[in-house]
């Protein structure tokens, strides 16, 4: 008898942590909705994920990343690097629209694929590899705008940011296409399939014939293309590109990755877990804000938020 | 008599005449396998005791109750006569029991002193700060008193193996210890090393302390050992004053067992050379390895551990490059520099350790079954076919019967018996020709040994080429054709079936002279 009642609970603890975050955030926008009725007003709801794309598209990224234990500490630079070299390439009449999206692509994917080679065949540690492309991407921003922030940006650039389809903003269109890819990448095909397994255990994905050094490199190159697309998005958004921005983004990606279920040591995650993380960090400065809590109290908060998570993730491991 | 443990060590204490330790029926099960079986072990005061058996004969169990780190089911542990419960290491220590394991965990980054002190540092009076000067002074002063010239402050890093075990030796004297545990110690170092080892063994004796020393090697048995316990499958098989043994009667004691109905019976249907090594060698760990296998073929490879088997499978399958030497498959040569390259050879590898190279413990029975054939499953070779996969997944989760909950079940929950099959059968869904199994069968019961036996048979039957690295000798003696014995990375003797004969078999992996190879000591 205490037996089954003691399985019961078991299950429902099991069932509770496998889906805890998604009802965490339910709860969070039911206590949002009751306490500050305009929160969910469409208006607000699109705002609020208009605000959350950016990370969104970041955290996509580094879910991959974190799937295969690593980190990457790059990605707010990075996303500097890209906005500003966009940027340059999108004053009015210029050029046409593809070229600054482009190059902004590329010097993402190229920032990510030095971390990756770095890492997989250097056998170097990711955090100091992207700790250390953090200050340098950051310093190649600066040295390219002499520290000035690129601005007068075509109309046609300045849409990507600030268009909306149906009343759907592009940032919010796009961080849905990259989330779709991102599932897609990740558990329906083989690439997905070998970044668990290079997670899991890399030397047994090695013995098993895996490429695994060319898995390692398509992740990194994967988040830093991600993180220049974040680039071009903000930089439209805001209508210019300075080489300070993005600072910090990449410890809100790692939160959300984390609150989302991704272990750090590798292995185990979801694109699913990571996007309702950044929804949460979205909706909670969005709904902190609503209620006049001090930004300062709202960094206490998310901190809480963070160690919590994890604690309850650990305890579903036992 | 009442012991202290912070009295200093006592040089030759003599107390009672009888046995220091006596450990009576001790029995232990996992899981329901009987790893030890009423076993009785009686050590007296400053004898070096041999244990010997086989790998899985239970000495390591035997050893593990004594020092703490697993607890026995049955059984009475007496030290000097009065009865003892021993349930953590640390209370082993307590009892003067110590421990030197075959993989030493020194504290690398810290000080020859510092590791002597770890956990019980000298500190001045009423703090916690420790007295480094005393420390300095303690530790000189062991070192001293065994006759051991080692720098206090050297780092452990910088020591050699030797050194570590030498400092590993002096703390456990210093724990004032009435039995110290070596296994396997000269496994990892060479002759001048080994003499002064056996020197430290002999002033312990003469302070009265009983070694209990585990090895494979017979010569230093012989050379050391007081008496010698023989364990085999878990059992009790006798104790003898090492004078009145000899190699045959020792080997046959160890080996001694009707070879059971265990083993399919394989039909030899060997076919065409399909794989030549010639003149394979990697400095340091294997030297001018040749063999051919053919088609339908078990070949076994007979040897102690560390005499370069799995470095010589690895290599084969690209994990390690070698120095030198040949590979052909099928007559071509081929040239192996990854894993990726051996599967593309169709050869598959079930690893020795597979928790650390056979398996993603964190994915399903599913991921882990389908990670080597992927492409086979994958639409354009990349986009995955899920409902093929998991058809696949279930398919051979029935052939090799893999007792799963379902395809979706994490690897890590099962059973070891039920994760090996888990990877046997990941491998040959990638349908290889050559396939390379290092020790198949370690650490599962025997009803999965079983059916690995039977899987292996039918795979030699389908006419793949099959190569397994055991150090069981009666696996090797039951499945293979024919038998490669190597002796410190060299081939040392290689026996046709009908030739099988297994004291000559483990003469030659101990380095005598087997196959006329070569001759050893002794």
């Amino acid at each position: 008898m205490t037996r089954t009642v003691a399985s019961h609970w078991k299950k429902t603890g099991a069932f509770l942590s496998k889906y805890g975050i998604y009802f965490a955030f339910l709860l969070l926008v039911g206590f949002l909705a009751v306490f500050s009725p305009p929160f969910l007003t469409p208006d607000n709801i699109i705002n609020v994920l208009r605000q959350t794309s950016i990370n969104g598209i970041i955290a996509v990224g580094m879910t991959f990343v974190i799937i295969t234990g690593g980190i990457d500490l790059s990605v707010g630079s990075v996303l500097a690097l890209s906005a500003v070299i966009a940027a340059s390439f999108a004053h009015p009449g210029a050029h046409p629209l593809l070229v600054p999206v482009a190059l902004g692509l590329l010097a993402g994917l190229a920032s990510g694929m030095v971390n990756g080679v770095l890492i997989a065949k250097k056998r170097l540690a990711p955090f100091i590899v992207t700790l250390g492309m953090m200050t340098a991407a950051r310093g190649l921003a600066l040295v390219y705008t002499s520290g000035r922030p690129v601005i007068n940006l075509s109309n046609a650039y300045d849409k990507i940011g600030g268009a909306d389809l149906a009343g759907v903003p592009l940032p919010v269109l796009i961080f849905l296409m990259v989330v779709l890819a991102g599932v897609f990448l990740l558990h329906y095909t083989r690439f997905g399939r070998y970044v668990f397994a290079v997670g899991g255990n890399e030397l047994a994905a090695k013995v098993s014939g895996i490429n695994t050094d060319r898995t390692v490199v398509g992740v990194y190159a994967l988040t830093g293309a991600l993180a220049g697309a974040a680039g071009v998005v903000l930089s439209s958004r805001v209508m210019s590109a300075s080489p300070a921005i993005g600072e910090g983004y990449e410890l809100d990606a790692i939160a959300a990755v984390v609150i989302g279920g991704t272990s750090l040591s590798g292995g185990v995650g979801s694109i699913a877990g990571s996007i309702v993380g950044a929804l949460i960090i979205g909706v909670m400065n969005n709904g902190l804000d609503m209620l006049n809590v001090s930004s300062y109290w709202q960094q206490i908060v998310k901190g809480v938020i963070i160690v919590l998570a994890v604690l309850l993730d650990k305890k579903s491991k036992i | 008599m009442i012991f202290d443990p912070s009295n200093p060590p006592v040089s030759g204490r003599k107390a009672s005449d009888g046995p220091v330790l006596r450990m009576e029926g001790i029995s232990k099960s996992f899981s329901g396998v009987a790893a030890l079986d009423n076993v009785s072990l009686q050590v007296a005061r400053g004898e070096v005791h041999a244990l010997m058996g086989e790998n899985g004969a239970g000495k390591s169990t035997l050893m593990k109750i004594l020092s703490g780190i697993v607890e026995r089911d049955r059984g009475e542990i007496c030290l000097d006569g009065e009865p003892v419960e021993i349930r953590t290491p640390k209370e082993a220590l307590r009892l003067g029991i110590s421990m030197i394991h075959q993989e030493l965990n020194p504290v690398r980054a810290m000080t020859v002193s510092e590791n002597l002190f770890l956990g019980r540092e000298p500190c001045y009076r009423f703090t916690n700060v420790v007295n480094r000067r005393r420390q300095r002074e303690l530790t000189r002063s062991l070192l001293r008193e065994m006759d051991i010239s080692l720098n206090p402050d050297a780092r452990m890093r910088d020591l050699s193996v030797s050194q570590m075990q030498l400092v590993e030796i002096v703390k456990a004297v210093s724990y004032n210890a009435r039995i110290i545990i070596m296994d396997e110690p000269t496994s990892a170092i060479t002759g001048r090393e080994v003499e002064k080892l056996f020197e430290i063994i002999g002033s312990l004796k003469s302070r009265g302390i009983a070694v209990i020393y585990i090895s494979h090697k017979m010569d230093e048995v012989f050379r050391i050992a007081d008496s010698v316990t023989v364990l085999r499958d878990g059992q009790y098989i006798g104790t003898r004053p090492s004078g009145q043994l000899d190699h045959d009667t020792l080997v046959r004691l160890m080996v001694g067992r009707e070879l059971s109905q265990l083993f399919p019976r394989i039909t030899p249907r060997k076919g065409s050379v399909s794989l030549e090594v010639e003149g394979l060698s990697k400095r340091g760990k294997f030297q001018d390895i040749s063999f051919r296998a053919r088609r339908g073929e078990v070949l076994g490879f007979a040897g102690l551990m560390g005499a370069g088997r799995s470095e010589i499978m690895e290599t084969l399958f690209g994990m390690h490059r070698a120095d030198a030497g040949i590979v052909k498959m099928d007559g071509r040569e081929v040239h192996i520099h990854s894993p990726a390259d051996a599967v593309r050879c169709r050869m598959a590898l079930i690893t020795e350790d597979r928790q650390l190279k056979g398996l993603n413990l964190k994915a399903s029975v599913k991921a882990n079954l389908t990670l080597v054939s992927l492409k086979k499953f994958s639409r354009f070779g990349q986009i995955l076919q899920p409902g093929r996969e998991s058809r696949a997944a279930d398919a051979e989760i029935e052939k090799f019967r893999i007792k799963t909950r379902d395809r979706n079940q994490a690897v890590n929950t099962l059973s070891g018996g039920n994760q090996q099959k888990v990877v046997l059968a990941k491998w040959l869904l990638g349908d290889p020709e050559i396939v390379i199994l290092d020790e198949p069968t370690r650490g599962i019961d025997i009803g999965a040994k079983a059916e690995i036996y039977r899987i292996i048979g039918q795979l030699a039957e389908q006419g793949k080429t099959i190569l397994m690295v055991s150090s069981e000798l009666p696996e090797i003696l039951g499945l293979c054709d024919r038998v490669v014995v190597l002796c410190h990375g060299r081939i040392n003797g290689e026996f046709e079936r009908r030739q099988f004969d297994p004291e000559r078999i483990l003469k030659a992996a101990m380095g005598n002279g087997g196959g006329g190879a070569k001759s050893g000591n002794n």
